[in-house]
């Protein structure tokens, strides 16, 4: 049985002469997460970029939850509740977490918080315990941009997840972030897919991480689709070895 | 420790506002400027500071606010019409009643900070679509098309300019009324901002001002947000536009499109004051007007030099303004500190024990 939430068809991207994406077509299924991995430079970030509405696409199209969104832009995108983070991650750096968190709420027409509307009681209180989710409570009053580059990956997290999305692309949400704390990220990002029911798709170099949490994986290499499947598949695919894993 | 702070500071300029005029009668117009800049500053700092829209157009709508008041206040009460009073190039001095008077006035000051309302919208259908010194430089392109076609236009008297209706009432009884007109609008410009930076309102524009493509990407609707910080600022100074121009009594160009003092020393004031804050601009504003109006009487010929040192200091050493060198100084007087408590329900219990 298959409900794709986010189904790329044929998409095609270049910057001028530089072919990034070649016709690529994967999806995402309600409620799971998904995994990309390849080699750098192979066309995972600008694959998410087109999601998301960042740039016009070449030719292809890109449904989200039954909608074409190839031909609508990024607030749009965002606003039917598809949201991602960045590599080079991106918070408000003069603002406190708090109000980083409590303006990181859904803007969706069915969002209950309008434009006027207080910072106290129940938005202020989802905004401290989603710090508390991702380990940032005591460092809540503190300017955003002050804190190390770890902490700010996992606060744009807990900014992610305070929007409430139905799905979320992470571009390597695990870079630069030490292993125990990875181990804490894993544990979070599989309960804010299971409690939240927020579908994950996931840009991932850390093997370990995106073999652990993701339960289907697409391979891209040089702008192509180069391999799908399970884990464990792609582990064992010749093709995937060569281009990206490696032999041993 | 900040709400005894605000009671202290709201107390010290309730007190300037109310009894500055009384005690100091010779200077109620020079307070009432001071309050006009307290306005203008505090109006400028929802773009320039709050969301990092520089814009050096604001003054636009104080000369658009200024020239909407006095074609209202003629008007209506002239039966010669517009175009005839200011063909007679101020020889017309047409005897208003004090009803006729102060209604067209009051009319004229809401028409002015609608009119000004509604054209910041038109304007940022499209200035919306610059960023940084783009959207700097196109703004004040804005102010200065805006005097130069003033002075095209024979029905608001070209470049001779329009002598406004006379006030009916001494000298002094005019000072004060004005001055309480200045004084009630940067009031309510002031409660109005401190109650929106309270809001959702005021996160989402300053996360425009930190990263407006991550604020894009989260879903806010940033061009509802500019749209409403501009046309506030819009609305106020047109209507401060209508005051001043019946404070001065007469207006042309140059009083209604200050463009290289007013326009630039409401930057100047709130880069001294702070910008992003709520009382960096009013700090700013009576720091710089002291400072502006005791150069003009004891170092005449140096005030503009003056001003500029201030300036440069300000620029060069506190670019932060007093209130951002505060903040970076004493953060846990603005409640920048770590919470011992690592979790909402310990802090929760904690405060309980309390």
């Amino acid at each position: 049985m298959s409900d794709p939430i986010i189904e790329v068809k044929n998409v095609s991207k270049s910057y001028g002469g530089v072919k990034a994406n070649v016709d690529i077509t994967m999806k995402v299924e309600r409620g799971s997460i998904t995994g990309i991995i390849g080699p750098n430079g192979c066309g995972k970030t600008t694959l998410f970029n087109s999601i998301v509405g960042y740039h016009p696409i070449d030719t292809g199209s890109i449904s989200f939850d039954g909608d074409e969104i190839s031909k609508l832009r990024v607030g749009d995108i965002a606003r039917l509740g598809m949201l991602r983070t960045f590599q080079q991650t991106r918070i408000y750096n003069k603002m406190d977490c708090v109000d980083n968190m409590q303006i990181s709420v859904s803007h969706r027409p069915d969002s209950k918080v309008s434009v006027f509307a207080s910072r106290k009681g129940e938005i202020r209180e989802r905004a401290e315990h989603l710090l508390e989710f991702v380990g940032l409570y005591s460092k809540r009053n503190l300017i955003s941009g002050d804190l190390s580059f770890g902490q700010q990956k996992l606060l744009e997290l807990a900014m992610a997840l305070m929007n409430e999305p139905k799905a979320l692309l992470l571009d390597e949400p695990t870079a630069g972030i030490n292993p125990t704390l990875i181990n804490g990220l894993i544990d979070r990002l599989r309960r804010a897919n299971e409690e939240l029911g927020i579908t994950l798709c996931v840009i991932e170099h850390n093997m370990r991480v995106i073999m652990n949490l993701a339960s289907h994986i697409y391979c891209l290499s040089n702008g192509q689709m180069l391999a799908e499947g399970k884990p464990s598949e792609l582990q064992n695919d010749q093709r995937v070895i060569d281009a990206y894993l490696g032999g041993h | 420790m900040i709400k005894s702070n605000n009671l202290i500071t709201y107390g010290a300029l309730g007190v300037l506002g109310i009894f500055g005029p009384i005690l100091f009668p010779d200077y109620t117009l020079s307070i009432a400027y001071l309050w006009m800049m307290v306005l203008m500053a505090s109006t400028w700092d929802t773009l320039g500071g709050q969301m990092g829209y520089n814009s050096l157009g604001n003054i636009t709508f104080f000369g658009v606010g200024m020239y909407v008041s006095a074609i209202v206040q003629i008007s209506i009460f002239y039966e010669g019409g517009m175009g005839e009073y200011t063909s007679a190039m101020g020889s017309i001095k047409p005897e208003f009643t004090d009803n006729e008077y102060f209604l067209g006035l009051y009319l004229g000051i809401i028409c002015a900070g609608l009119v000004a309302l509604i054209l910041s919208i038109i304007f940022s259908s499209f200035m919306f679509g610059l960023r940084g010194p783009y959207f700097a430089i196109g703004s004040l392109g804005l102010a200065i098309a805006a005097a130069e076609i003033t002075i095209t236009v024979d029905y608001v008297g070209g470049a001779s300019g329009i002598s406004m209706p006379l006030f009916p009432g001494d000298i002094e009884f005019r000072s004060t009324f004005f001055y309480i007109l200045c004084f009630l609008f940067a009031v309510a410009a002031h409660f109005l901002l401190r109650w929106l930076y309270s809001t959702q309102f005021g996160l989402a524009i300053n996360a425009i001002r930190d990263d407006e493509d991550k604020a894009e990407a989260m879903g806010i609707p940033t061009l509802i947000y500019k749209r409403i910080g501009w046309g506030i600022a819009a609305f106020f100074m047109g209507c401060i536009g209508a005051v001043a121009g019946n404070m001065a009594g007469f207006i042309d160009k140059e009083v209604a499109y200050p463009i290289p003092t007013f326009g630039i020393f409401m930057v100047a004031m709130v880069l001294l004051g702070g910008k992003g804050t709520l009382w960096g601009p009013v700090l700013g504003a009576i720091l710089f007007h002291v400072v502006k109006e005791t150069t003009w009487t004891y170092l005449l010929n140096l005030q503009w030099i003056a001003l500029g040192l201030i300036l440069i200091i300000n620029i060069v050493y506190f670019q932060q303004g007093i209130m951002g060198w505060l903040q970076d100084k004493f953060p846990e007087r603005f409640g920048i500190v770590v919470d011992p408590s690592g979790t909402q329900a310990d802090a929760k219990s904690e405060g309980d024990a309390k």
